[in-house]
């Protein structure tokens, strides 16, 4: 029974857990965590009865003194076992049934999106991708997701190299990318604001640091968001930071309208507004940034991003040039 | 012939009988033995073994695990201890514990004289046994499989996993299901015709019920992932594409196959422990199950239904909602035979006349680790729910109150229960209940806040987790109780050391039960029954006091008319559902054959693992030689239809 004093504690807890699923904030966690705290309910419900029966069990037969065998007529007791099987069976049949309808409820939005994004996961890291209807106003992005709130968006899922799973826990339930595949699931936001995504199938050595951000803007805020990415960003080509950039991290990252054209790392093109470097491992400061450069693989072992050994003045460079794309 | 002695002297009876079944003394006699109470003691030592080892493994684990950011174990070293946890708990603890029970255990209860195949018998043991250690070997070279247990593709391909790690989970598990195979064929043979007289279908333990449909589950889960596992290992080492993508190979063909296997296969971990639970409950209750046929049903009703659920490990995967809710109903509806088993055990503790003695604690323990690990099952049961639940530490949460709960649970109050008569000692009651209490707050100081952290969203199969995610505290606790379950395993091992030299004798039956292996002296002697019992109710031990039926079992060594079949080893072979004895089935001796065969096929397995190919030519033909040996036909193994009287 502290086991239910821990329940209660734990359910009031995850409120305030970034990746806390029982405060929702989309029709479909919404609709999860209602159906959550029912079959919860019956589950602690379930727990206590039987716990009562058996306690009230030991304690009638606690004393016996008379260890005989006797003979025994068991009609009652196996009348007993239907009731209490035919009850269960009430409560199973019931669960399944709103399970049934919850499913059918949230496995398609209300509206139809107008908006889709693809999002790529790979070790360790999500690439993420604008669609629109106009090529010249697509562009890629990573490890943070921007959607506008109350509007359902659609997401195509895939992978890169293994299976990952992308989950926004206080926006909705999980769903895999799985390489040649794709899968489709979407998100709507009830609330302005950034929620914590995570990856949720092991993918190796570094799926425990492969988180990303959603951030979720009013509408103006968005469209201006998506503007200002298609607005190019560079500074000029003689800029000195952007050089040290292009002959130290331009092999594996882009930065649109530059040389800077690597596709094995993350898109860097509006760096400064990410919220987090690495996947989610750490605020996106300079200071953070600096101490990444050198030291990928102590801080997120395994890592495919190298230790680059990068002299004092070319990390100021890069970090300087990096945290000023807005 | 004929089976009736008339006027035999029993001391000479049993004289004959030793002599004709014993087995020969030293290294050879040890390596040749098919006595299935020495394999079955052999399972249960080497299987707990294992569950020390992977135990030793769960607690760097939940060391690492204590608090956020911690750099006690690197990516690598957590990913192997997690990978080999699972597989050594799942593969190398649960089923072959289970499997020492039943081989020590069945031809007792059942009133048989040993196993339908000895010598399969003791090859599965050895195949098992040398399957753990190959699981085992690159474990200190730091190249012990790491894709955990479940080793989606294609994280486990070639490509991203380059070392031996995956070639040893894929090779081992082929190896290993050998024996599980192997020992599942035999335990079905020996229900169907290795039972005494009268014991029909009706009069089963449960304990052999549960056995029973596991195993018949498990000749058609078993296959399905050793083939995947040889297809994994046939894409990593000669480039076939059955799961890469770039060869249009399908990653969801592993997850169905493995599914397909695992599901059942965590059914087969349950049922022969539940079965424990239902013979050995009611002993301290002083009267029988209440709803045995009930329970019976129940056992066989989980298995079939247990085939139809695989899906709901998939639930994210993408696949069509309207299959994703088939199996998300069938996972509910599965719940139900579960509660008639609850419900009977409950039913039978509310109208018993109780001992509180260590068994009977760790059996009604049991029931309640049993409900809670069941109505977290019934969560994830429900596909919506389970999009939120699925990958976070609710189901590690989940999955070790199933697992603790419905096996070690029952494993350790059965090995109370059953050590008089393996040892013929009784094991001592005040550690017994320091052992039980230790273990069981332990056990859900552990696992209780682990439905927590994953309600607050803490993925499993993580080596580190952010501070700011406030499960800090939670983890500690969990760790810290996990140290007092371990102490409380330390205990029931010192209470097994300390009564094997000084426990009280335990005389034949000291529970006073009404199954067959507590109708012959503890520890049983090396033929079982002087005398093939006879039966005639369920609970033989019993019928003088239940007053049943007016018919009597008759048992014991100075039965006048008893079969005793003491013309070379021989037990009674008897008609599949009514055991009505109709053949003298001769028994094969002591052979060090099932030794060399496991022997070669270790030297096959080895080949393959390191690519040698003499080594893999030098296993296959040790094979073949002594596999002709094996079915070159003896004289005398023919079977002799009899006249049996009345
Ligand atoms: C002292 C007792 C035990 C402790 C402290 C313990 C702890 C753990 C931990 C920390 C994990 C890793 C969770 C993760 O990273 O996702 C785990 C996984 C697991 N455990 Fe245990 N465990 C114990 C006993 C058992 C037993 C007895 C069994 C089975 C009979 C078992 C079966 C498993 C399985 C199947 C996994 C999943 C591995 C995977 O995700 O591939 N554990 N356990
Ligand atoms: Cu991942």
């Amino acid at each position: 029974m502290a086991s239910l004093f821990l329940f209660t504690v734990a359910l009031s807890g995850c409120s305030g857990s970034p990746l806390g699923y029982l405060d929702a904030t989309s029709p479909i966690a919404g609709a999860i965590a209602s159906l959550g705290l029912g079959l919860t309910a019956i589950s602690i419900a379930v727990c206590i009865v039987v716990g009562v029966l058996l306690v009230v069990a030991l304690w009638r037969g606690r004393r016996a003194h008379d260890l005989a065998i006797t003979p025994v007529n068991d009609r009652t007791a196996i009348r007993w076992i239907g009731f209490g099987v035919a009850i269960s069976t009430v409560f199973l049949v019931g669960s399944a049934v709103w399970t049934l309808l919850t499913v059918s409820s949230i496995s398609q939005p209300a509206q139809a999106s107008a908006l889709s994004i693809d999002v790529i996961g790979q070790e360790w890291w999500w690439a993420v991708k604008y669609r629109s209807s106009n090529p010249a106003r697509e562009f890629i992005t990573a490890n943070q997701l921007v959607i506008p709130v109350g509007v359902p968006v659609q997401i195509n899922l895939t992978s890169k190299d293994v299976i990952h799973s992308f989950w926004v826990p206080k926006l909705g339930g999980k769903m895999d990318m799985i390489p040649s595949r794709t899968n489709v699931t979407w998100l709507q936001a009830d609330k302005v604001g950034d929620f914590r995504g995570q990856c949720s199938e092991f993918c190796g050595l570094q799926h425990a640091n492969m988180a990303f951000n959603v951030r979720v803007l009013s509408k103006p805020d968005f469209e201006a968001w998506w503007d200002r990415q298609l607005l190019p960003t560079a500074g000029s080509g003689d800029d000195p930071r952007l050089k040290t950039f292009l002959v130290r991290c331009a092999a594996c990252h882009t930065i649109r309208g530059t040389p800077a054209g690597g596709i094995l790392g993350p898109d860097l093109s509006h760096f400064g507004d990410r919220e987090t470097i690495a996947s989610g491992l750490m605020t996106n400061t300079p200071a953070n940034l600096a101490k990444w450069i050198n030291n990928t693989q102590t801080i997120k072992p395994g890592v495919k991003m190298p230790e680059l050994h990068m002299l004092a003045s070319e990390i100021d460079d890069v970090t300087t040039y990096l945290e000023g794309l807005k | 012939m004929t089976t009736v002695q008339p006027n035999m002297e029993v001391t000479s009876t049993r004289q004959k009988l030793l002599d004709i079944w014993e087995t020969a003394p030293g290294l050879y006699g040890w390596l040749a033995t098919v006595d299935h109470k020495t394999i079955g003691i052999r399972y249960l030592c080497t299987a707990f073994f294992f569950l020390v080892i992977g135990g030793i493994e769960a607690l760097a684990m939940r060391v690492q695990l204590a608090q956020p950011d911690l750099k006690i174990l690197s990516p690598d070293a957590y990913n192997q201890l997690f990978s080999m946890h699972g597989t050594t708990m799942m593969f190398l603890y649960a089923l072959p514990m289970l499997s020492g029970f039943s081989n020590y255990l069945w031809p007792l209860m059942l009133g048989s004289r040993d196993m339908a195949f000895p010598r399969l018998n003791a090859l599965s043991y050895w195949v098992f046994l040398f399957a753990g250690i190959f699981l085992y070997i690159s474990f200190p070279l730091g190249q012990a499989p790491n894709g955990g247990w479940f080793a989606y593709v294609p994280n486990t391909s070639l490509e991203y996993d380059p070392g031996i790690n995956m070639d040893v989970f894929a090779l081992g598990l082929v190896f290993l299901g050998i024996s599980t195979v192997v020992g599942s064929a035999n335990f079905i043979v020996t229900l169907l015709r290795c039972r005494a007289p009268g014991m029909s279908v009706n009069r089963l333990p449960i304990l052999v019920w549960g056995t029973l449909t596991a195993s018949a589950a498990n000749l058609l889960a078993v296959p399905a992932v050793s083939l995947a596992c040889a297809m994994l290992w046939l894409d990593r080492r000669y480039g076939t594409h059955f799961f890469d993508v770039k060869g249009g190979g399908q990653p969801l063909l592993w997850q169905h196959l493995f599914w397909i296997f695992g599901h059942p296969w965590v059914y087969a971990l349950v049922l022969p422990a539940m079965g424990i639970v239902s013979d050995a409950l009611p002993v301290f209750c002083r009267r029988p199950l209440v709803g045995y046929t009930l329970v019976a049903i129940s056992t066989v009703a989980t298995m079939i239904l247990g085939f139809g659920v695989w899906v709901h490990h998939m639930f994210a995967t993408g696949l069509p909602v309207m299959s994703l809710s088939f199996f998300s109903a069938a996972s509910f509806i599965i719940a139900i035979p579960s509660a008639i088993a609850v419900f009977a055990w409950i039913a039978t503790i509310w109208t018993g006349k109780l001992q509180f003695t260590t068994p009977f604690l760790f059996f009604t323990g049991f029931i309640m680790l049993f409900v809670i690990g069941g109505v977290s099952g019934f969560m994830t049961a429900s596909v919506a729910l389970d999009w939120q639940l699925t990958d976070t530490y609710f189901i590690v949460a989940h999955l070790h109150y199933v697992l603790l709960g419905i096996n070690v649970f029952p494993v350790v109050g059965g090995l109370h229960f059953w050590f008089p008569k393996m040892s013929g000692r009784m094991m001592d009651e005040r550690l017994g209940k320091w052992t039980f209490w230790t273990m069981f707050i332990g056990f859900n100081a552990a696992f209780f806040p682990m439905h927590v952290t994953g309600l607050m969203g803490m993925p499993r199969r993580i080596y580190t987790y952010p501070a700011d995610m406030g499960v800090g505290w939670l983890n500690m606790l969990s760790t810290l109780g996990a140290f007092v379950f371990a102490v409380g395993v330390f205990l029931f091992l010192i209470n097994v050391a300390k009564s094997l030299k000084s426990g009280a004798p335990a005389g034949d039956n000291p529970w006073d039960a009404p199954t067959l292996e507590w109708a012959t002296t503890s520890p049983p002697p090396v033929y079982n029954f002087a005398t093939i019992p006879q039966v005639a109710s369920r609970y033989p031990l019993w019928e003088d006091r239940l007053k049943e039926t007016e018919e009597r079992s008759i048992i014991g060594d100075a039965v006048r008319d008893g079969m005793v079949l003491d013309k070379g080893k021989e037990t009674i072979g008897v008609t599949p559902l009514d055991a009505e004895p109709n053949v003298v089935l001769k028994m094969p001796g002591d052979s060090i054959l099932p030794f060399l065969l496991s022997v070669g096929m270790t030297g096959l397995f080895f080949g393959l693992l390191a690519q040698v190919i003499w080594l893999v030519a030098l296993g296959a033909v040790c094979e073949f030689g002594v596999l002709a040996l094996w079915l070159t036909p003896e004289p005398h193994a023919a079977l002799e239809e009899v006249e049996i009287h009345d």
